[in-house]
């Protein structure tokens, strides 16, 4: 017996050595190829080149205007039940997403609350790309009769009555309001939209800039708001200094899924893992929503959109505004495209796709092994037949791209 | 963020890409590029009634980005086409897919040159740039392949 005893621990410590031994002689850093390294490095937050300019708010950059869009994101007052803002939907602890399907505000929307970090580095906004700026972004919730369901004179009232000096600070002086209608714009509810189309035209412009101004202010508060390092920006950063890394075997699986077999980085690239495109993946329609088409109706709004880059209220030169003068308009391709989402910290806020209609990243993973054919219009899919085992693998890899626990802005970016 | 770094990378830069895939089977991307792929940036147009060449304006091509490029338009002969119009068109064939923007010649450079705007490249790979022509010699067509 006490030979037997002693045999079997040797037996295990000779297994741990000779796996020891295969997972050095398979080092995950060892077996990329130069262009998978390059591919993996090109997706780190190393790799985000400082946020660029956005000439169609001027004061995007300025700390003031910054402070009051924050002040404003939060601000219940700006909604017609004063119960609504932006934050309201957009909770800075839930990476500025609400985790529901549907976002609700006075009413429940047609399409999922989109997270707001990086996303000052996205040419078009919202899942069809109806609007191409931030500040453009940001008065469209104001507009909605389901989410803030206000109108323009009452967002012109509530900056003079809270924040008069903070605005003017900004933008120069604010018009006169006390003459205006409290509730006025060009809204769903009929009674605003006869009071705004009884106001005199120098008035409806002047409020116009008022709503452009609020919309700048915020947008220069979101442009602080920016992605988080993750695992993952850890072990590509390693791997560029001749590192190992510190992914398990099934994560370094999932990212060789990520970048090879599995063609997620097709869409899924740059260091926001998204290409800012729309896509049409066969996504289903969501149950007992209206019909959406996505990217065709998104860019004829953007296209008739007063608050555009080319717009009286930008502040940008045509030449400044290409990704609007050169957007494709129309085609096949558009319909029931939607926006390729960033996929940094996608593993923590289910449910997934622009209506929510995926409730888990593994009926996630499993749309997009199997490419199911659209609803309408074309899925660019194509099947890719993950085994179980990779599904598994692809979603330990995406679990890296959550914000590290310990890192500054992890809750929310 | 991938960017190839010159003019002259560009070039070299894509068949490097190409032969890459071929001897080390590199990403999926990479494995969807035809062997044998004609890259070369200047060619005689489908009919041959007109030689194009394409060339990016920037120094470097960063996926993603808006950016510009220049067309040339030249006789068989080598003699400029001053007027010509130039349609763009162009895609991932092995994506079904097509440019994510609408470029656009903008204007004339003189001497057969024309000015594109509006091109972006949303992902690596395999991409096809169309230019159809039209001059003083009637319409014809060209297909440039880009591997990024």
């Amino acid at each position: 017996m006490r030979t037997a005893a002693a045999i079997i621990p040797s037996i295990l410590l000779g297994a741990g050595l000779l796996a020891a031994g295969l997972h050095a002689a398979s080092a995950p850093g060892a077996r990329w190829t130069e262009e998978e390294r390059a591919t993996i490095q090109s997706l780190s937050l190393e790799a985000l080149p400082p946020l660029p300019e956005d000439p169609s708010n001027k004061v995007a950059d300025d700390p003031r205007a910054a402070e009051l869009g924050r002040a404003l994101f939060f601000d219940t007052r700006l909604s017609v039940n004063g119960e609504v803002a932006c934050a309201s939907c957009h909770l800075p602890e839930r990476q500025f997403q609400d985790d529901v399907p549907l976002a609700r505000g006075v009413g429940t929307t047609a399409r999922r609350t989109m997270p707001i970090a990086g996303m000052a580095r996205s040419p078009f906004l919202f899942w069809d790309g109806r609007k191409d700026s931030l500040w453009s972004q940001a008065l469209g919730p104001l507009e909605s009769a389901v989410e803030h369901g206000g109108s323009r004179t009452q967002y012109a009232h509530v900056v003079a009555a809270h924040y008069r000096t903070s605005y003017e600070a900004v933008f120069g002086p604010l018009p006169k309001v006390n003459q205006l209608p409290v509730q006025a714009g060009p809204v769903d509810d009929p009674e605003s939209t006869r009071a705004w189309a009884a106001m005199p035209e120098i008035d409806r412009e002047a409020v116009n800039q008022v709503f452009a101004n609020i919309g700048k202010a915020i947008a220069a508060y979101e442009r602080t708001i920016q992605p988080a390092p993750t695992r993952f920006d850890a072990y590509a950063s390693a791997l560029g200094s001749g590192g190992a890394g510190n992914l398990t075997d099934d994560e370094i699986a999932g990212l060789r899924l990520f970048v090879g077999k599995g063609q997620c980085v097709n869409c899924h690239n740059g260091p926001l893992l998204t290409d800012n495109h729309f896509h049409n993946t066969g996504v289903p329609a969501a149950a007992g929503l209206p019909e959406d088409q996505g990217r065709a109706f998104g860019a004829k709004l953007v296209r008739e959109d007063p608050f555009n880059c080319l717009g009286k209220y930008s502040d940008a030169g045509e030449g400044d505004c290409s990704e609007l003068r050169f957007m494709v308009t129309d085609g096949h391709e558009l319909l029931r495209a939607f926006k390729t989402p960033s996929l940094r910290g996608a593993a923590g806020r289910p449910p997934y796709m622009h209506a929510g209609q995926i409730a888990t990243l593994a009926e996630v993973v499993a749309h997009y092994s199997a490419a199911p054919e659209a609803p309408a219009g074309h899925s660019e899919l194509r099947p890719i037949n993950l085994s179980e085992m990779e599904r598994r693998q692809l979603i330990a890899f995406l679990a890296t791209l959550n914000p590290k626990p310990d890192s500054a802005g992890s809750k929310g970016f | 963020m991938l960017t190839l770094t010159s003019r002259r990378m560009l070039l070299f830069g894509i068949s490097a890409l190409v032969l890459a895939a071929g001897i080390a089977a590199a990403g999926a991307m990479m494995r969807s590029v035809p062997d044998n792929l004609d890259l070369a940036l200047e060619k005689p147009t489908a009919a041959g009634l007109y030689k194009a060449a394409i060339a990016p304006e920037a120094a470097s091509i960063v996926v993603g980005s808006m950016h510009a490029w220049t067309a040339t338009v030249r006789t068989p002969s080598g003699s400029p086409v001053k007027a010509a119009r130039i349609g763009i068109n162009g895609g991932m064939p092995r994506h079904g897919h097509g440019l994510p923007t609408s470029p656009q010649v903008t204007r004339s450079l003189g001497d057969g040159r024309y000015l594109i705007e509006g091109m972006k490249f949303n992902m690596r790979g395999w991409w096809t740039l169309d230019l159809a022509i039209d001059g003083p010699k009637g319409p014809d067509t060209v297909t440039f392949n880009l591997v990024l």
